[in-house]
């Protein structure tokens, strides 16, 4: 039988305000423990949350550049549950008046384009961290996280592949960074991110019953985790199995989900309103004064690099995903380098070094202004492609000028015809089996040639001049 | 006469005469309580190294004759669910018997602003929840008027410090009643504020949209002068109104000339005490003979008040209380084998009865399938109720009924019948689901306890309320009865 896989992703996301969403507590990571704490955020009797506006405005800013409607009216609710990383015993969340709801973002897999809809967009206050003592004998909390304020993205059942998943992570993530609510950051919480995953027989309209994959810890954990649980349910269902509402978490390192609990019908949070908050109002004005902190977001960036600039799709994509990394580009198309040089540099060696040393772009010495002019110095001829590789690599790890490394270095590209020719001349009086191969129809040998003036010369030679003549000084033989 | 039983005007030019020392006055409220805190038992917690030192300071600190706050060196009590940093603030459970605030509520720093002199913490029913302070974790305080009876609640040791003269003032809080019905069985005068004008940062909250802290005293004018201090505007209290609070002492002027009074039927109905209906009456008289007219006029969603309270009261409690889960306050048990059994046993063990009884009622409330049915529809017949409160006081400028349909009753009579002790808080529990302030003052003795008259006013016009009740109170004797303990 074939199957069509249906995925729903919640996502959550810290916002980045410098205080907490209910108290005036620092939201700063990486504090020590219970160290940005309050009577207010660790619940102590007779204290009241008072509404952070700014989060309530990363809010309705997110959900705008995610497409969603704005409630006119929103409220606070608490949910409730008992657990030691709650201090309250309920979260302060939203219920039925989200701030954001009926929003979409569009992705693109293997060149196809592709709407997934967000049924909704929540802020709440983030609970506190447990770390539980490797005998299982104790449980630690921290409270600092507790009272960040989060939004929770729920997407429609939209996404059909892995692949899709991970295509509007990287948009999600793009997104909001663009609009600088959060730093998105997977490695330090401020983006996590569960996956409802089931399957249907082709065709049929009705939702096959579905996991919960959590501990996804990177969206290429998400790819995987979907990956995985999409094969694991097809078995299940091919061999007449039925899959079990269930909660499953990502072992990474055994590439499989293996399950947590079984759900027994829903848990029930019994959601009221919270009667320490008011309901507040979001009129057109504070709408329209949100709406225009709202930067360009990477979809009509990519669009403009591609119909102004002439970059590919695929160009444009990959150097409109981060903002950071965008920004960079556009930095150095104001110091003059070439489009497409600068994007397939930014695409290439940058990426490629970021990669390795898992970093990003904001993280190394390079600047916009070094890497267009380095660009410059080899459109003129002042370096060769190949003696940039070395600039570069300077550039990015240490910084500085690359005309001043360049010139330092004593790298800058021989052009000289007659001190070119003379190295030839030396080269050919010592290599004549090379010269006899050539002429005899090895065409190969050129290359061994080519390749000697250019050891001599040290990688300066300018390698056009040398293929010259080259060519030139071996007819004269 | 003791001192404490003077006026706070009259202490106030004493102490600025500098005829008497705040010393002295602290003294005398220690003194007092040392002789009858036996029989009345209002004091969860005496704070007396501080309040002496405080009072030798500010005995020091006066040297010639600078103004002072009216409140300037006056003993007060305050409610032991008002969080006073550094002394333990217990809400009468045992979950929090070792709970010490390491700050102040906001309206206990208005307190210490006007340089009162905190005397101690009051008993309570545990976390307000009761109508007769028999629900403390602790012990049960008695009502000075009869030590046999209880002197109401939830609190029952605002109300009886008090009457019996250990301080001259206190703070209560009231959800449903439980400042005003205390007052009426104890022969004092405690207001509950419209909801929104005292702040609730810092008072442990049993259920957050109805709590008000309010002032409990011996006359209208020192319950002006403390309401003064304890009213405004809080930022850190998101239900706190931002609203000018009027000067209350001009409005005791004495005249009600033409004011018009609202007497709901449903306040004299069935149910109310004959006694209790007639000293009712009795006061409309006196007003109507100071100019004041009275219709009757009709609540007509006020019998759904009761249903409507236990619903949200108790629904806002189960969130409220469920930080008490033994994990960081009180008594935590020693099972240490699963969490939730931990949970369990604490709070089972922790928590009284009653409080147990309106956790569950609250968690049933909310629950998945019931929601709609319960909490929905109580909301629904709260904004019913609260646009009667609307339309009769569009019309009219208070409404007066009795503060509670009987006099103090018996220790043990109602303990074990929770209905009747719920049905007792009808006349004050629809106040607070409309969220407009009423006052209680005493309007005669039936049987030698003390009955209380309602006064409601409109929404921040406790200047009325005040205005209507002073000129009462100054037109009869019945705040100058004293208990004799």
């Amino acid at each position: 039988m074939n199957f069509e896989t249906v995925v729903g992703l919640e996502v959550h996301v810290e916002l980045k305000t410098k205080t907490k969403i209910f108290c005036g507590c620092s939201t700063e990571f990486g504090a020590p423990p219970n160290s940005h704490t309050c009577p207010i955020c660790l619940g102590h009797p007779g204290v009241l949350p008072v509404l952070n506006k700014q989060a309530v405005e990363y809010g309705m800013k997110a959900a705008m550049a995610l497409n969603c409607e704005i409630a006119p009216i929103t409220k606070f609710d608490r949910k409730n549950y008992f657990y030691p990383d709650s201090p309250k015993a309920y979260q302060i969340s939203q219920f039925d008046k989200p701030i954001g709801e009926h929003g979409w973002i569009d992705i693109e897999v293997n060149g196809e384009k592709k709407r997934i809809g967000i049924t909704r967009i929540h802020l709440e206050e983030d609970a506190g961290k447990l770390t539980h003592s490797e005998y299982g004998d104790y449980s630690l909390v921290d409270f600092n996280r507790v009272g960040t304020p989060l939004i929770e993205i729920v997407s429609e059942p939209d996404i059909r592949t892995p692949e899709e998943a991970y295509a509007y992570l990287e948009k999600l993530k793009a997104i909001l960074q663009y609009t600088e609510v959060s730093d998105c950051k997977m490695e330090e919480g401020s983006l996590r991110c569960d996956a409802n995953i089931s399957l249907r027989p082709v065709g049929q309209e009705e939702f096959g019953t579905k996991t919960e994959i959590k501990n996804l810890n990177s969206f290429a954990h998400v790819r995987s985790g979907l990956a995985y649980e999409e094969v694991r349910q097809a078995e299940v269902l091919t061999d007449g199995g039925e899959i079990q509402q269930e909660t499953r978490r990502w072992d990474d390192a055994n590439k499989k989900t293996i399950l947590m609990r079984v759900k027994e019908g829903s848990d029930d949070y019994r959601y009221f309103p919270d009667p320490d908050l008011v309901d507040f109002h979001i009129d057109e004005d504070w709408k329209e004064r949100v709406r225009a902190t709202i930067p360009e977001l990477p979809d009509a960036r990519k669009a403009r690099y591609e119909s102004e600039l002439g970059l590919s799709s695929y160009d444009a994509e990959v150097i409109t995903q981060s903002k950071a990394m965008a920004e960079f580009f556009e930095t150095g198309l104001s110091y003059d380098a070439p489009a497409k040089q600068l994007a397939n540099w930014l695409m290439g060696e940058v990426n490629a070094y970021l990669k390795t040393a898992d970093k990003e772009i904001g993280d190394v010495p390079l600047t916009p202004e070094a890497l267009a002019k380095m660009i410059g110095l080899i459109e003129k001829g002042t370096i060769s492609s190949k003696i940039a590789k070395q600039v570069f690599k300077d550039l990015i790890e240490k910084g500085g000028d690359p005309e001043k490394i360049v010139k330092d270095k004593g790298l800058v590209q021989i052009s000289d015809e007659g001190e070119i020719r003379t190295m030839i001349i030396g080269i050919l009086d010592q290599n004549q089996p090379s010269i006899d191969d050539y002429k005899a129809g090895k065409e190969k040998a050129i290359g061994f040639l080519v390749g000697q003036v250019m050891k001599a010369s040290r990688g300066k030679a300018n390698p056009q001049l040398v293929n010259k003549i080259l060519l030139e000084e071996i007819k004269t033989r | 006469m003791s001192l404490l039983e003077q006026s706070v005007q009259a202490l106030h030019k004493q102490l600025r005469e500098k005829e008497i020392t705040v010393s002295e006055l602290v003294d005398a409220s220690y003194k007092r309580i040392g002789e009858v805190e036996d029989k009345v038992k209002a004091f969860i917690s005496l704070d007396e190294e501080n309040a002496r030192n405080y009072a030798k300071q500010l005995d020091e600190a006066l040297v010639g004759k600078e103004e002072k706050g009216l409140l300037y060196g006056l003993p007060i009590g305050i409610k032991d669910n008002i969080i006073t940093k550094g002394l333990k603030t217990t809400c009468a459970s045992k979950l929090l018997g070792n709970f010490e605030p390491v700050h102040d509520a906001t309206v206990m720093g208005k307190i210490r602003s006007s340089e009162a002199v905190m005397i101690g913490k009051l008993n309570m029913d545990e976390f307000a929840m009761g109508s007769s302070t028999e629900n403390s974790g602790f012990f049960r305080t008695r009502n000075p008027w009869d030590i046999d009876y209880v002197p109401g609640g939830s609190s029952g040791g605002s109300a009886a410090s008090v009457a019996a003269g250990e301080v001259l003032f206190s703070l209560g809080s009231d959800t449903g009643g439980s400042i005003r019905q205390p007052a009426s069985y104890c022969g004092v005068v405690g207001l509950k504020p419209t909801y929104g004008r005292v702040s609730r940062f810092g008072l442990v909250a049993f259920a957050s949209s109805l709590d008000q802290i309010g002032p409990i005293t011996r006359s209208v004018e020192d319950n002006a002068y403390l309401m003064q201090v304890i009213s405004g505007y809080d930022n850190m209290d998101s239900t706190s109104a931002n609203v000018d609070v009027p000067d209350y002492l001009s409005s005791l002027t004495g005249d009600v000339t033409g004011l018009k009074i609202a007497v709901p039927k449903e306040y004299l109905a069935e149910g109310v005490n004959e006694d209790v209906k007639n000293k009712t009456l009795e006061a409309l008289k006196v007003l109507e003979g100071l100019g004041a007219t009275w219709e009757e006029v009709s609540l007509p969603h006020s019998k759904y008040a009761v249903a409507t309270y236990y619903l949200l009261a108790s629904s806002e409690a189960s969130a409220n209380l469920a930080r008490f889960d033994g994990v960081r306050y009180g008594v935590r048990s020693d099972n240490d084998t699963n969490l939730i059994e931990m949970y369990k046993e604490s709070r089972s063990a922790g928590f009284g009865d009653e409080v147990k009884r309106r956790i569950m009622l609250g968690t049933f409330a909310l629950s998945s399938g019931y929601y709609d049915a319960y909490y929905k529809k109580a909301q629904q017949v709260r904004t019913l109720i609260k646009k009667d409160f609307d339309d009769v006081l569009a019309d009219f400028d208070v409404i007066i009924g009795p503060t509670a349909p009987t006099t103090a009753f018996k220790i043990g009579e109602k303990v074990d019948d929770p209905l009747t002790m719920y049905a007792n808080d009808i006349l004050t529990i629809p106040v607070n689901l409309a969220g407009v302030p009423a006052i209680s003052v005493p309007c005669g003795l039936s049987n030698g306890l003390p009955v209380g008259l309602q006064i409601i006013g409109k929404h921040f016009d406790e200047s009325t309320v005040y205005r209507v009740a002073h000129s009462f109170e100054q037109s009869t004797d019945h705040h100058k009865a004293k208990p004799q303990l």
